[in-house]
């Protein structure tokens, strides 16, 4: 019975991390993004195990504080726990298919599914689907993104690494 | 008892000396090379090139940095001090960075005057980069398993900096004369101060027989080989043998360089060191 109320609870905790956004991408969550490895619950205190896309992200401190608000203020929360962690190591094929959709539907390309390091990266425009583009520049506003333009419909648009 | 192939936390780390003074030796090398070189890659903010550069080469001093808090968090766990003290409040003699990274970008000051050498940079950049992918794989087998788990995730990011200065010592050995001719001459700068990236310091052998890493020729081999075949594929000569500096910078042995990248990198940490960020 005990650990029904606990699977419950964990629930509730998971749903409430769905609503927490990325801080860069605030279309689509950490959840879906696939950052949220664990979550556990233990007479009071919530653990986070959360897997940063980039070692040095300077966003983690803001995610700390969102879950850290967000978990808290839930009835019988007593201490709310983030850790960050390596092992597993967060990859861009941890996206979920709704979290593609909601990139694409901001303007990003997401990632390519099952990439190996050192292959071609061939990225379809977000916009128009057309995959005559170009790369920009590797390296752009975030970590973890690159910038492109599309020959066919003229935009510029940012395109998640695949790491 | 302890399997010390497989140290699997801080607290078990801690649990022997020897272990754990190498092991920590070994994190500060790793933390200040870097933690330097990010520094200097700071400086060329708004001098790049190009526009689309300087997004680029911030972007790498930023993962760079990263990787540094990280190591210096490692190093917090295992009693060395607060990571933020460890980078800004320890002395030159305590730095274990190689004297490669922390030689200024060239004449004059970030604020005054930089007349600074992009072949210099990408030369650096690209013999460092080649060098830390080498040792990122050799820490994969790492018998410190947290050291293990951060390297393989390191190396992902790597990737993508060792392929954009890789792009770029291209463009110059294949553009004009005065472009390949400097980049020759950057490549010959770095030649002279390499020597003592490979080095693991006077405890080498301590790191070596703990499992924490390969030992110096290996790596040095390795590197060897690798930047052997990407010269030979861009037709540039290979410049030879490493040169070892003067000083030794595992050995804590600096140039004024780094007394003054240090001065300014911590100057307002410094003002007042309790200050909440």
């Amino acid at each position: 019975m005990a650990q029904q109320t606990s699977q419950l609870h964990e629930e509730l905790l998971w749903n409430l991390l769905q609503e927490i956004k990325d801080p860069e991408i605030p279309v689509i969550s950490m959840v879906e993004m696939g950052m949220i490895h664990d979550v556990s619950a233990e007479d009071g205190v919530v653990t986070v195990d959360v897997l940063p896309t980039f070692v040095g992200c300077p966003a983690l401190d803001i995610m700390r504080g969102a879950i850290t608000e967000k978990l808290g203020s839930v009835t019988g929360v007593r201490e709310v726990r983030v850790n960050f962690l390596f092992e597993p190591a967060w990859s861009s094929e941890r996206i979920s298919d709704e979290g593609r959709d909601k990139l694409r539907q901001f303007g990003i390309a997401p990632p390519p599914r099952q990439y190996k390091p050192g292959e071609p990266w061939q990225v379809d425009c977000p916009y128009c689907g057309s995959p005559c583009t170009t790369m920009e520049n590797l390296f752009g506003p975030a970590a973890c993104r690159s910038i492109l333009y599309c020959k066919q419909c003229r935009n510029p648009f940012e395109a998640l690494k695949p790491i | 008892m302890i399997d010390y192939s497989r140290v699997q936390s801080a607290q078990l780390a801690m649990q022997n000396a020897a272990y754990l003074l190498a092991l920590k030796e070994l994190l500060f090398q790793l933390a200040d090379d870097d933690f330097i070189l990010a520094y200097r890659g700071s400086e060329w903010l708004g001098l790049a090139p190009h526009i689309e550069e300087d997004v680029a080469f911030s972007s790498i001093a930023q993962d760079t940095m990263g990787h540094a808090v990280i190591l210096y968090e490692m190093l917090e766990e295992l009693g060395a001090g607060k990571a933020d003290d460890l980078a800004q409040l320890r002395n030159p003699e305590d730095f274990r960075n190689a004297i490669l990274v922390e030689r200024r970008n060239g004449a004059g000051e970030y604020l005054e005057n930089p007349h600074y050498d992009w072949a210099y940079a990408i030369a650096r950049n690209y013999s460092y980069g080649l060098f830390k992918q080498i040792r990122l794989e050799s820490l994969h087998n790492s018998s410190y398993l947290p050291l293990a788990q951060v390297s393989r995730k390191m190396l992902t990011e790597l990737n993508y900096h060792l392929f954009h200065w890789q792009v770029w010592i291209r463009h110059l050995a294949e553009s004009t004369e005065e472009a390949r001719r400097r980049l020759e001459a950057a490549l010959e700068k770095v030649w002279d101060d390499i020597g003592d990236l490979f080095s693991l310091g006077p405890l080498a052998a301590h790191m070596v027989n703990f499992g924490l890493i390969a030992g110096e020729e290996l790596l040095l081999q390795r590197w060897k080989e690798k930047g052997k075949e990407v010269f030979h594929s861009i037709g540039l000569e290979w410049p030879g043998d490493p040169r070892v500096p003067q000083q030794n910078g595992r050995a804590g042995e600096h140039t004024d360089d780094l007394v003054q990248a240090l001065a300014t990198l911590s100057e307002v940490y410094r003002l007042d060191p309790t200050a909440k960020w």
